[in-house]
């Protein structure tokens, strides 16, 4: 497979703090490829510095083979970006807005309109609205019509989906998927978890470093502890007396239920049933449940912090 | 080149789409030039004039009647001790009061000179040398009419050049010009940049194939402009509802103004590429730029009365330079040549700030 883009060794600081440090990844041609993190992870950095708007301070990257900091000018051609904040024009009409995104990248809305057609259709009935009065999802939907009005060959959306209603997020995804069939490389970030198991593959990043690299369903590997889904009527009580207690290793909130992992290595479900039982809970339920990125994430964000104490 | 066009129009949306915008654009001149020209004047009109008349003759009544009828003065007082003239300037119902000295006719007659004492309010210098003048013009011409003195004298007849009249609109016209086109074109261009920094619309124009000067010349371009469409209005303005003249070439005056637009444009950007958000880029402006072109320049305060150090700023001031050159041609009719030197200032300084705002315009965040 051909490597759309290249990370080697990035670093970057801003001043006295170290934003990004030592990320080393590939992106393939035609993948979509998630990076998953909290605020301040550094995903935004790595976006500025890939779509050649910062220079990084370390290390080299490549886009399309081409390097960021010397052919900044020939990648700008061939890739879209759509940066985290909103970054369309409020005071012009949709069409205004994609007409100008289309000229100044040199083509027209007609030339590529088979690319974005999917998605701006679902725009059309509004394009004489200007675009400060669309909804959240809505102005996502033109922002992603105007990063694609050039047919780039890389896509980079930084936060496309933070502050978005679900509905929108789940079509915004959608086409994603769509995009992706026609064999355009995409480059997302995003706080959610639940969007990662529809990347290819996904990257965690905390606090500038890369935690993990892998598929979806193989980055849930990296957790090898005994997860427990733990119920019971009262589910806040339930969650500080786990946590008083000293076999506990993690405990969080998930849903309706709790996910705790203990840290006796061979413990059952029906033992801290009875356990828990005897403390005076009522209904409660312990079952053994297969861990998600979500818990995966967690996992290693305290394994890292763990070490990072030490 | 289609890509710049888009750029353009795209501007353009911008400056007509915000009502702000637009208004600051095209009330502005036309509000200041009525302002500055109806309500901020220099010359003085109905001045409330109280009178100490301890002689009470004929000639005192006549000195009298040619001040009430001079127009310039409105008798409003009849005072009758010294301790009244005080009250009745504290209270401000008068702004000069007049003495006559008791047998003033007669002395008159007798010695050929009598004494009369002008009184202003001094708490404003400027109107109060002002009327002490005109009184003292009065005093002058009766003395002239009803005596023909034969004493040998010099007399110092006064003729204002260019401005006869002494209208302070003829004044007021150049430096307005000068401001508005500094406030279009420095402080507009400046916030226009920034707000594309600010509201993040900056990321996507860098990673477009647009190249730095045609972002930069699509954000000149409009205002130059509009800014032009401001000095035709103001200069028509000027001349047809209060009669400022442009005893010179007109030609020579609007590209003068295009030279000076050129110059405040490339203040702007320079202001733009140095700050990151809006507000910064307005204080900047605003402070930096309205207050030295309202002060220094020469608009209202005469740069040849300052102290050496603010002359010496004065000169990095782009408005003093446009200013010497449109009251030259405008007032004066003063052709090209008298006036290169000045037009040579403002072209390196327009070219300088170009050619630093080019460099200095990140073409990365």
């Amino acid at each position: 497979m051909k490597e759309a883009v290249l990370i080697a060794g990035v670093g970057k600081r801003f001043g006295e703090v170290q934003v990004l440090q030592e990320v080393t990844l590939s992106v393939g041609e035609g993948e979509l490829f998630g990076f998953i993190g909290a605020d301040g992870a550094g995903k935004t950095t790595l976006f500025r510095i890939l779509a050649t708007l910062l220079l990084p301070d370390e290390g080299r990257s490549e886009v399309l083979g081409l390097d960021v900091v010397r052919s900044y000018r020939d990648i700008r051609k061939r890739i879209g970006y759509m940066p985290g904040k909103f970054s369309l024009y409020p005071d012009l009409s949709v069409e205004e807005n994609l007409r100008f995104f289309a000229s100044v990248f040199g083509t027209t809305v007609e030339k590529n309109y088979e690319l974005i057609r999917d998605i701006y259709s679902q725009l059309e009935p509004f394009k004489t609205r200007r675009a400060g009065k669309l909804s959240g999802g809505m102005k996502q939907k033109l922002a992603l019509s105007c990063a694609l009005v050039h047919r780039p060959e890389v896509l980079f959306l930084d936060e496309p989906t933070t502050g978005v209603d679900a509905v929108s997020r789940k079509e915004f995804w959608q086409m994603l998927g769509r995009l992706r069939e026609q064999g355009m490389t995409i480059l997302v970030s995003t706080p959610y978890m639940d969007e990662a198991v529809l990347c290819d593959r996904i990257a965690f990043m905390q606090e500038g470093r890369m935690l993990a690299l892998d598929t979806p369903t193989g980055i849930t590997t990296l957790f090898r502890k005994p997860l427990f889904a733990i119920r019971a009527r009262e589910t806040w009580r339930l969650l500080c007396a786990l946590r008083a207690s000293s076999h506990a290793a993690s405990v969080y909130a998930f849903g309706s239920a709790l996910h705790y992992t203990d840290n006796r290595p061979a413990v059952r479900a029906d033992e801290l049933l009875v356990a828990l039982q005897a403390d005076g809970f009522t209904e409660v339920s312990v079952s053994v449940i297969q861990p998600g990125i979500e818990d995966t994430f967690i996992a290693l964000m305290e394994e890292k912090q763990g070490s990072d104490h030490v | 080149m289609h890509s710049f066009k888009g750029f353009l129009l795209k501007e353009f949306y911008h400056i007509f789409r915000d009502r702000r915008t637009a208004a600051i654009l095209f009330g502005m001149p036309l509000i200041q030039l009525l302002l500055f020209g109806f309500a901020i004047r220099n010359e003085i009109q109905e001045v409330n004039l109280g009178i100490y008349d301890q002689s009470h003759d004929a000639v005192t009544r006549q000195i009298t009647d040619k001040l009430a009828s001079s127009g310039y003065f409105v008798m409003t007082k009849e005072l009758h001790s010294t301790k009244e003239i005080e009250h009745a300037f504290a209270e401000g119902g008068i702004a000069e009061a007049i003495v006559f000295e008791p047998g003033f006719a007669s002395r008159m007659i007798r010695e050929g000179r009598a004494n009369v004492q002008v009184l202003t309010d001094g708490s404003n210098p400027n109107i109060s040398k002002i009327i002490t003048g005109y009184t003292g013009s009065v005093l002058q011409d009766y003395r002239n009419t009803a005596f023909k003195t034969a004493e040998v004298g010099v007399e110092a007849v006064p003729l204002m050049m260019f401005n006869p009249e002494l209208k302070s609109v003829n004044l007021f016209v150049p430096g307005l010009m000068a401001l508005i086109l500094m406030l279009v074109s420095a402080l507009m261009t400046s916030i226009s940049i920034t707000r594309e920094k600010e509201s993040g619309t900056m990321e996507v124009l860098l990673v477009s194939s647009l190249r730095p000067v045609e972002i930069i010349v699509g954000k000149v371009v409009p205002y130059f402009l509009l800014s032009f469409v401001n000095v035709v209005t103001v200069v028509a303005l000027a001349s047809f509802v209060f009669g400022v003249p442009c005893r010179g070439s007109v030609t020579l005056l609007m590209l003068e103004s295009l030279l000076f637009i050129v110059t405040a444009l490339s203040l702007g950007i320079f202001i733009s590429t140095i700050t990151s958000s809006q507000q910064v880029a307005m204080m900047i402006s605003l402070a930096g730029l309205l207050l030295p072109t309202i002060l220094l320049s020469g608009f209202i305060f005469p740069v040849a009365s300052m102290p050496l150090p603010l002359r010496m700023i004065s000169n990095l001031i782009p408005a003093k330079w446009y200013l010497i050159i449109v009251r030259g041609i405008m007032l004066k009719g003063t052709s090209f040549g008298f006036i290169w030197k000045e037009t040579l200032v403002l072209a390196v300084m327009g070219a300088v700030l170009m050619v630093a705002s080019i460099k200095k315009f990140k073409t990365r965040l």
